[in-house]
């Protein structure tokens, strides 16, 4: 991720140029976009249902597979962008109908269990459709190259893909907070009996939340694609990094899920800078140090969406 | 499986001895000799199993799952990360055999320790969490531990795994065991995991275990009557660290290789499938799910490369209708019976 042609400058910081840290910040800005996506989709089905989908990350890869058989296809990363979240939205409303909706009033552990025999089957049918070894994807080619933001130049994919995140996150925060079907998203996360009692349809609000959750993992997958391939076992990290996520920002929370994927990016970019063997387990470091100033996450409440 | 369906597989036909007179006096004779009967199984398992390297992955797997059961089925605590427990044991030990020649049975205690002491750091910050936290805070937890471990190339062979670990014989004062013999490893192996489990029982049996499963039935009561709840989870969670580092000590030296696998989050999945399916908080229900899984794998394993899919889709069939797992179902039909 050094930059080669990062312009030498006076001043320093650590030993590094002030400008290529803040090409690095930018770089971690879009890692963080990724994280952000795919922490929301999670945050989003644990804030309403209590479930922690444990196929998150096969969703993820899954979502990535679908958007790159159909970029081979169409030519057309477009198509693909659409097609891998409604894929797994699809997918997420079939697995919520028939698996997880058995399994409301029993414990809590039991719909996070079977999210996670299911990330087995997925994961092995896709090894099953597209071979063991995975799939190289660039970015297309009208998101190559790099453009001057001013402090040096910069990938034009990365700079899209904060861009479109940033699109995605205010359209999903004006859907939840400026529509009545986000009112009553928001109310059933506080109290699902109650919309109940008000002749709202709880369970149709979980299945499409589920849905959404898993549409949003899909396109975070798509997206991630240009940046490192696809393989079968992909979504594995990625669970990981969205639990750290989520356990950072505070569980349930958007806001919270925005503001840690950011942050979780960052760290990785500045990490990869400063200690590139390091990398990996800056993200679990910092949640380590969450936990132990600040358990609940940085903008956790109990039950609500943020 | 929440604390409360766990609870009602444990009244319905765990461990508990039966509060009705008359009934359920057969399953309360076998609870009160729960080691006893484990251990005669496990005696002839051997000759029951298809071949004997498998009996000894099932014994090894079952100490693992066993391990795990005391933290999921009998503390309530769901743990995604329990691999770094099986991995920390098992590099623990071959480090120990490879890079300073110790003795086998050194090894086993500082594979041991080495996972204790990996149990305990990760149990300090995990407990802070509580619920469904607690499952993705260890497996990320247990993540980093696998990079760690990774990246220390030098000690524990990176991504080739830690090779060489060579015991072939066992010398003990008065005589010298030849571990290349299959049946002499098995018993050798089992002598360990009798102790274990042997230890694993009487730790149930002591207000110890009776608070664990206080802790499990109702948190917040246990915590009103004045158990320092927090430490004693804690406490849970080392305790079962130590024993899966003894399951991947003995597992180092029986398989003379660390897979770099054995820290994987596949790893950490694979002691919570064997609980379930073997049915968790049941004392014998983790040697059912090893040999389930063992041999789920082996089988499938011969008909297609694809034998995940079967296991995963075998689980979800095992969360869905039968959340029991196949022991716990066995001593709930017995119990309904009026065994």
């Amino acid at each position: 991720m050094l930059q080669e042609d990062a312009p030498v400058n006076d001043i320093t910081l650590a030993g590094f140029p002030l400008d290529l840290l803040a090409l690095q910040l930018v770089t971690g800005v879009a890692l963080g976009a990724i994280y952000v996506l795919v922490g929301i989709g999670l945050s989003l089905i644990f804030g309403l249902m209590n479930v922690v989908n444990f196929a998150h990350g096969a969703f993820f890869m899954a979502g990535a597979y679908v958007g790159v058989f159909l970029y081979g296809y169409t030519g057309n990363f477009w198509v693909s962008l659409v097609a891998a979240p409604l894929a797994m939205g699809l997918l997420g409303l079939v697995v919520e109908r028939v698996l997880v909706r058995p399994l409301y009033g029993r414990g809590i552990d039991d719909p996070l269990l079977l999210t996670f025999g299911l990330s087995y089957v997925m994961v092995e049918s896709v090894r099953i459709a597209f071979g063991l070894t995975g799939l190289p994807f660039g970015a297309p080619p009208e998101l190559r190259g790099a453009v001057d933001i001013g402090i040096g130049y910069f990938p034009l994919y990365r700079l899209f893909l904060i861009a479109f995140s940033l699109v995605v996150v205010g359209a999903l925060w004006l859907f939840i907070e400026r529509t009545s079907f986000g009112l009553v998203i928001r109310a059933g996360a506080r109290d699902p009996q109650i919309v109940q009692v008000l002749g709202i349809e709880i369970s149709k609000v979980w299945l499409a939340v589920f849905g959404l959750g898993c549409a949003l993992a899909g396109l975070a997958g798509i997206l991630a694609a240009p940046l490192q391939g696809v393989t079968p076992e992909m979504g594995i990290p990625v669970l990981a990094e969205a639990f750290v996520v989520t356990v950072v920002g505070g569980m349930g929370s958007l806001a919270g899920a925005v503001l840690a994927g950011l942050i979780v990016g960052i760290v990785v970019a500045m990490t990869s800078l400063v200690a590139p063997d390091m990398t990996k387990m800056a993200i679990f470091a910092l949640m380590a140090l969450v936990l132990l100033v600040r358990p609940r996450g940085l903008l956790g409440r109990a039950g609500a969406l943020g | 499986m929440s604390a409360q369906a766990s609870g009602q597989a444990l009244a319905k036909g765990g461990a508990l001895t039966s509060s009705r007179p008359g009934s359920g006096r057969w399953l309360a004779l076998a609870s009160r000799h729960r080691v006893a009967l484990t251990l005669a199984f496990l005696l002839v398992f051997p000759w029951i199993a298809p071949y004997q390297a498998l009996a000894v992955n099932i014994l090894v797997l079952g100490l693992y799952a066993l391990g795990f059961n005391l933290l999921f089925g009998y503390t309530g605590l769901l743990s995604f990360g329990h691999a770094a427990f099986l991995g920390g044991g098992a590099y623990g030990s071959g480090i120990a055999i490879v890079h300073y020649g110790l003795h086998p049975a050194l090894a086993l205690i500082a594979g041991t320790l080495l996972a204790t002491l990996i149990a305990a750091i990760m149990g300090v910050l995990a407990i802070r969490t509580r619920g469904i936290y607690f499952a993705m805070t260890t497996l990320a937890l247990s993540m980093c531990v696998y990079y760690a471990f990774y990246r220390a190339e030098a000690f524990t062979g990176g991504e080739n795994g830690l090779r060489g670990i060579n015991v072939q014989s066992l010398a003990l004062p008065g005589f010298t065991l030849n571990l290349l013999d299959p049946m002499v490893k098995y018993y050798a192996v089992l002598a360990i995991v009798g102790a274990a489990v042997w230890l694993f029982s009487r730790l149930l049996s002591s207000p110890f275990g009776a608070a664990l499963e206080a802790i499990r039935e109702n948190e917040g009561r246990a915590q009103a009557c004045g158990y320092d709840v927090r430490r004693m989870k804690l406490v849970a969670f080392i305790l079962s660290g130590a024993l899966c580092g003894l399951a991947g000590a003995l597992q180092a030296i029986h398989l003379s290789i660390v897979p770099i696998e054995t820290m994987h989050y596949a790893t950490s999945g694979q002691a919570v499938m064997m609980a379930l399916l073997g049915g968790m908080g049941t004392f014998f229900g983790p040697f059912v799910g090893a040999a389930t899984f063992s041999l789920l794998q082996d089988g499938l394993a011969t008909l297609t490369s694809h034998w995940q899919l079967l296991v995963g889709a075998i689980f979800i069939a095992f969360v869905l209708f039968l959340p029991l797992g196949i022991w716990g179902e066995v001593l709930a039909r017995l119990r309904r019976a009026g065994w």
